[in-house]
């Protein structure tokens, strides 16, 4: 499906640029968008490098094995593949965590460690499992208790109320999560059906 | 509430850094070693994802330089008038999923123009706090770890977007309205 889309969006927006009779703005966005990625990767360079020497240290005090302790049910529910004792159950959790509380810099780094220990439990690494899609699905949804950035824009802008959004914005994400991991769950029954325990069943090693 | 939620948000990373090494350091691991281990894997993380998001963000950038993104609005604009939704916020709901800073200029240009109080105002800043860049976190996610096929993880994504979109409208009407 990404294929797709990005195939669809080059060629709707080259075809849009043709009908304009202005064709050098392919050429100009293109290089433009490319431009954005590396800066954007470098941007994620140092905020990268320091959450994932922090979180070494979490892992190796044995804080991240802690936190999946204290908080297990609620992920052993959602990612029941995964073993209960395992390092990514302590991603998985500071990652939720970081996005309920609106740290999306904090966020990214540790839903990467959650990705990078669910890919060792992965028998193809180059498609996604079941629990790699949840996680995922969970993030694109983004579960957010205080969205941090956007009080700060209304506060600029001289709203009377600018954390006023906060139940709203609750209330929404609460339902687009819910439509994720019931849109996910469903997918996953699907895809998975004869197979309990995807990560380890055959079929999912058909490469 | 505002000053409780400041402060939360204020404390929080200071408060992890300043805890996890002091942890650390008293379960007896060797706290700067450690820190430079794990962040040498940041590096290498972070120039594995540069293909991925160049790749994207050429694409989105072209869809957007060439008024295809324009376009759909206009087109979809008047059917959702009829569904009582501002179509000032239509372009919103087609760019979140797409670009993070995009989408996030957008937000900021609305509050500007129709006042943050305003329900353009509050409609824009639900819905861009409640859904994320879905195609981002893919490209980044699932980049980072070198999964080509994403199986149904992208229609999840996307279907979340629509539903946390229509969701922020719908609450944003129903509290505010």
């Amino acid at each position: 499906m990404v294929n797709k889309i990005w195939l669809g969006l080059i060629v709707v927006g080259f075809a849009f640029a043709a009908i304009k009779g202005d064709i050098n703005l392919v050429t100009q966005a293109a290089f433009e968008g490319a431009a954005t990625g590396v800066t954007v990767c470098f941007g994620l360079i140092s905020v990268l490098v320091f959450w994932m020497g922090m979180m070494r240290m979490a892992e190796d005090a044995g804080l991240v094995k802690a936190i999946s302790k204290l908080l297990g049910p609620v992920v052993t529910y959602l990612f029941p593949d995964v073993p209960k004792e395992h390092p990514a159950m302590g991603y998985i959790l500071s990652n939720m965590s970081a996005n309920l509380l609106g740290l999306g810099n904090a966020a990214t780094p540790m839903g990467i460690k959650a990705m990078q220990e669910l890919q060792n439990l992965n028998p193809d690494k180059e498609t996604a499992s079941a629990a790699m899609c949840t996680l995922l699905a969970l993030n694109t949804a983004s579960i957010t208790l205080i969205p941090t950035t956007l009080i700060a824009i209304r506060l600029n802008f001289g709203s009377a109320n600018a954390a006023e959004i906060v139940g709203s914005t609750l209330l929404a994400t609460a339902i687009a999560t819910m439509a994720a991991i019931i849109a996910d769950r469903w997918y996953r029954n699907r895809t998975f059906r004869r197979t309990p325990n995807p990560p380890a069943s055959p079929l999912t090693l058909k490469r | 509430m505002l000053g409780w939620i400041n402060m939360i948000s204020a404390w929080a990373v200071p408060v992890m850094i300043a805890f996890i090494p002091l942890y650390a350091f008293m379960k007896k691991v060797p706290v700067y070693e450690s820190f430079v281990d794990g962040a040498k894997d940041g590096f290498s993380t972070a120039v594995s994802i540069i293909p991925h998001l160049v790749g994207m963000m050429v694409a989105i950038s072209v869809f957007r330089a060439s008024g295809a993104l324009e376009f759909f609005v206009g087109w979809m604009g008047p059917f959702l008038e009829k569904l009582h939704v501002p179509a000032e916020i239509l372009p919103l709901g087609i760019l979140r999923p797409l670009t993070g800073t995009g989408s996030l200029a957008f937000t900021t240009d609305l509050i500007k123009t129709y006042g943050p109080d305003s329900m353009i105002g509050r409609i824009a800043s639900t819905v861009q706090g409640s859904t994320d860049t879905t195609l981002y976190v893919l490209t980044v996610y699932f980049g980072a770890v070198g999964i080509r096929n994403g199986r149904y993880a992208l229609k999840v994504g996307l279907f979340s977007d629509i539903v946390g979109f229509l969701a922020a409208i719908i609450v944003c009407l129903l509290i505010f309205g």
